[in-house]
């Protein structure tokens, strides 16, 4: 049974960081550079990690799957990063910015992290100034805001439709300046496909070089993953084709926990699925629903034009169901209620499967150019996929899978329960409960990478003998190495007849219909007899074509599909097992009469941190209690 | 309900460039597309087909894609010897079948370029930009280290103007476009982006003589003012900001060599 001390400070909340911060252990600055930090992943969360661990002298070796840092995941964000600046005067505040995101986490996260999150929230903002984010601003030169969902106050940051893209390019520019100065050593086309794991404590990872196929073995004193999120379990998503689990599926397999895999978040604006082909579903940002009228027609089966609907027979149901927030509510809570009025019949579109977003209201009232120069980008992304003028008659929506609250357990200090591996940004599932509001993930996974793992990696070394990393020619390293050719091997020995493809279409599937926007017992329970039938399928059938001392991507894919078929049945396991719906996890065995979640703080109240026990055995089910020392768990309210 | 799209299904010869590695010879082979909806991206056929060359024993088309909305900057295929293909202002994953006809055949390149070598069939090596940003592509601004951000207004128009040209994705298009293969239009962007607003200006001569030196000893071609590269970019960065780097240029070699004092910084920018 793993232990999980969650390491949160005493005190009084608002001091937990601070206090924290003036206890913790050390490096002196002379003994920095004798210890080397494996930093796995440089996306926001690892390009801000390794750069800023190397200006305080720590060595660092940076892995990338990537061609380029600049390309990780990250860069597609668009819609803007929170922080309790109060530039509007509306009110904003650490503490609100606190309270809404546990709010929106619907009380599943743990509240020392999420405060500690608002408060250095505002230092990011500072931060990406300064490195040259090129942010909006308002015509006296200040900075600009916008509104996102689950807040009544507006304190979202943006750089047009692009701010993941201009947030990267400035953590992209601080590692590359750290690369350049030689203080970080970066390799990219480098997947990590282990972690070794030395006396109990992570010390080094196994490495393929993608264009080579090289493996090599590398030992390091700390090992810090920043991967990313698994939504790509679903197959069909809002990420990028080549985000996958690949790094915390291994980890959890050497030891590390994995907590909350079914929180997932299914974003609720994004252009409808057209076809089998579709290889991703594209996102339009919630900036959108600040201008945007979300609605579908009143009566069901409804074959007219969205034009030749009138007024009076629109079902503008966000607006009808939560007044106060309106277009503005959580994205679980949103996205639920469009599935709910498709279930109904009342789904737009060739599928059925879509409602309108409609912006003649802010184009009349703002006219055409202002909402442009707001969203012309989206508009034009729209255009290309559909070619249809959302100028002109409304955009088409539907949920999809956006984010994965999910991920390796973490301590106060986003340690894992294995001493030495630190997990930081979306991979790890410390911030965001049950369901992530708009604009947090960015503000995460800066947090993580600016301002809390320079502080506590330090912590954990100054506890470890400098010079005592262990050599790469020891029996664990060995033993992970041919862990690492051996699977290979037996994906491109099987030789059988389907694609990978195949394979993740059809487990993308099972997990939507049955781990997705909502979940039942029965659901589960046949996803549960699927997978592993899938998977056996996979080892007896699946192609792999080529040779793994090249470039092979068909091999990359298989892989990743293979880890990705083994963390959907655990998620479908976390799913069934909690027996209660919060935010993003839905049972449709736990609703309120209006349909609204109905959470069980009495035995679920707490995280489940799964325990990996070999392939044959089940996994174990571990718990952290939350306990709310100083806010009231309610029920949430958007009405 | 919206219009339905009624396009029929259609279909396509390519013609492919495959090359097995770095140091073997590389030819075009031409395979059949069938069945295509004209809904469907560019690389959606591209992985239609490769599943069906898996099937017949055929190694799958390597091609380099990520986000497949035009924003990573990873995907990299000339087209009908277009980089990014027929379309204006998008990269080759936001190119859609729609923009080819029944019958066609359709050529698809990697991107050329003595400075992006191939790796393999459609994928090329373009380290070399990375390498360009690491000589100067930044602020030196440490984390902890930053003043409150609202400290520093910045007229809106320096702030557009820099938000213009940090759009670029770092795909490179503008490099194959050009008959000298140079990279003038991504290094004046980042350039231009950072030379533009106050923060960068500490470090403007410095940037630009690192960046642009860094640039030719790539082994990228020098610019001969044809603007292929803003025609080709994905995100229509404009060449002005390749007049705004030669004038920035000029002035900071002016200054290292006589080494008076650094760029004004009142902010703003030449
Ligand atoms: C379309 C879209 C829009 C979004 N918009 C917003 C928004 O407006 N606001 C917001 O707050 N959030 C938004 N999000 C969420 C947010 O973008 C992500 O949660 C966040 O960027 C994740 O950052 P990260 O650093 O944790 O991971 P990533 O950016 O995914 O980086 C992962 C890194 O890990 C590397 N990696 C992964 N596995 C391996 C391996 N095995 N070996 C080596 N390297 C590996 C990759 O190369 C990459 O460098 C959006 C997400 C999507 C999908
Ligand atoms: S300037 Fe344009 S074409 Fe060149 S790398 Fe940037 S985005 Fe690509
Ligand atoms: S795949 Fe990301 S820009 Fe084309």
């Amino acid at each position: 049974m793993a232990t999980l001390n969650s390491k949160i400070p005493t005190g009084p909340l608002a001091e937990k960081w601070r206090k924290h911060k003036t206890e913790i252990k050390l490096v002196n600055p002379a003994n920095k550079r004798k210890y080397e930090v494996i930093v796995v992943g440089a996306g926001l969360a690892g390009a801000s990690a390794a750069s800023s661990l190397a200006d305080l002298g720590y060595k660092v070796k940076c892995f990338v799957f990537h061609d380029s840092p600049r390309r990780a995941h990250s860069i597609a964000a668009q819609g803007g990063i929170n922080a309790a600046k109060n530039y509007q005067n509306d009110g904003d505040s650490v503490h609100r910015l606190f309270y809404d995101t546990l709010k929106g986490g619907d009380y599943r996260a743990r509240e020392a992290n999420v405060h500690r999150l608002a408060e250095v929230s505002v230092n990011i903002i500072d931060q990406c100034v300064a490195q040259g984010v090129p942010f909006a601003r308002e015509y006296g030169g200040l900075l600009a805001n916008r509104s996102f969902g689950g807040a009544q106050v507006s304190r979202t940051f943006y750089a047009r439709g692009q701010t993941g893209q201009q947030l990267l390019l400035g953590a992209y520019s601080a590692l590359s300046r750290t690369v350049g100065a030689g203080a970080v050593d970066l390799h990219t086309n480098s997947e990590m496909l282990d972690l070794v794991v030395v006396n109990g404590q992570a010390k080094g990872v196994i490495i393929r070089n993608l264009v080579t196929g090289v493996i090599s073995r590398h030992s390091a004193d700390a090992v810090i993953l920043a991967t990313g999120g698994y939504g790509n379990v679903f197959n069909l998503s809002t990420y990028a084709r080549g985000s996958n689990t690949t790094a915390i599926w291994r980890a959890y397999k050497r030891g590390a926990c994995m907590a909350n895999p079914c929180y997932t978040q299914i974003h609720p604006t994004c252009i409808p699925v057209s076809g089998d082909y579709q290889s991703k579903l594209t996102l339009m940002s919630e900036s959108l629903r600040n201008d945007g009228r979300i609605w579908a027609p009143k009566k069901s089966g409804d074959a007219r034009t969205a034009a030749d609907i009138p007024e009076s027979d629109r079902d503008y149901f966000l607006e009808r169901l939560y007044p106060s927030f309106g277009n503005l509510a959580p994205r679980d809570i949103a996205s639920r209620a469009a599935k709910r009025v498709c279930d109904e019949g009342r789904g737009v579109g060739t599928t059925g499967l879509g409602v309108y977003l409609d912006f003649a209201d802010a184009i009349g009232r703002l006219g055409e150019p202002a909402v442009r120069e707001r969203y012309g980008n989206l508009f034009d992304i729209y255009h290309e996929i559909t070619a249809e003028n959302a100028y002109k008659a409304p955009m088409r929506i539907y949920p999809a899978v956006h984010y994965t609250m999910g991920g390796l357990w973490v301590d106060y200090n986003l340690m894992s329960n294995i001493p030495g591996l630190f997990v930081l940004g979306e991979a790890n599932f410390s911030d965001h409960g049950a369901n992530r509001l708009g604009a947090s993930a960015l503000m995460q996974g800066l947090a993580d990478g600016y301002f809390v793992i320079p502080y506590t990696v330090g912590d954990y070394l100054a506890g470890q003998k400098s010079g005592s990393r262990p050599s790469t020619d020891g029996a664990e390293f060995k033993q992970a190495e041919d862990n690492v050719r051996g699977l290979s091997n037996r994906l491109l020995a099987t030789k059988g007849k389907q694609p990978v493809s195949y394979f993740h279409k059809k487990l993308g599937k099972i997990i939507w219909d049955h781990c997705g926007m909502s979940r039942t017992k029965a659901g589960l329970e046949s996803a549960l007899q699927k997978i592993p039938a899938l998977r056996e399928e996979f080892n007896a059938t699946v192609n792999v074509p080529g040779s793994a001392e090249t470039l092979n991507q068909s091999l990359e894919k298989a892989g990743r599909v293979a880890d990705f078929i083994e963390l959907g049945e655990l998620m479908c396991r976390d799913a069934l097992t909690r027996e209660e719906s919060c935010g993003g996890h839905f049972r449709e065995e736990h609703q309120e009469a209006d349909g609204e979640c109905k959470r069980d703080d009495q035995n679920f109240a707490h995280v489940a941190a799964w325990e990996y026990q070999g392939d044959s055995k089940s996994p174990l089910r571990n718990t952290e209690p939350l306990n709310y020392e100083f806010t009231k768990m309610s029920v949430r309210n958007y009405k | 309900m919206v219009a339905v799209n009624t396009q029929k299904l259609f279909s396509v010869t390519l013609r492919v460039w495959r090359q097995a590695g770095p140091a073997q010879p590389g030819k075009f082979v031409e395979y059949p597309a069938k069945d295509l909806n004209p809904n469907m991206s560019f690389l959606e056929m591209l992985d239609v087909v490769n599943d069906e060359l898996a099937a017949q024993g055929i190694e799958p088309i390597a091609f380099a894609h990520d986000c497949r909305e035009g924003i990573c900057g990873t995907c990299s295929c000339t087209i009908n010897g277009k980089p990014h293909g027929p379309g204006k202002g998008v990269a080759t994953c936001q190119t859609y079948m729609r923009s080819f006809s029944d019958g066609d055949t359709i050529v698809v390149e990697p991107f050329r370029a003595r400075a992006f070598p191939v790796i393999k069939d459609l994928v090329i090596d373009r380290a070399a930009f990375d390498k360009i940003q690491q000589a100067g592509g930044f602020i030196t601004a440490r984390a902890g280290s930053a003043p409150e951000a609202n400290a520093l207004p910045i007229a809106k128009g320096d702030a557009d103007l820099a938000m213009d040209a940090a759009q670029c994705i770092g795909c490179g298009a503008c490099v194959a476009a050009c008959k000298n293969a140079s990279a003038m239009l991504f290094v004046s962007a980042k350039v231009s982006h950072l030379g533009l607003l106050p923060q960068g200006q500490a470090e403007r001569d410095r940037r630009v003589l690192a960046m642009v030196n860094t640039m030719d000893a790539l082994g990228f071609g020098s610019c001969t003012n044809q603007y292929e590269c803003s025609a080709a970019c994905p995100k229509l960065i404009s060449h002005d900001f390749i007049a705004r780097m030669n004038r920035d240029y000029v002035k900071a070699s002016f200054r290292s060599a006589f080494k008076a004092a650094p760029a004004n910084t009142s902010g703003g920018g030449a």
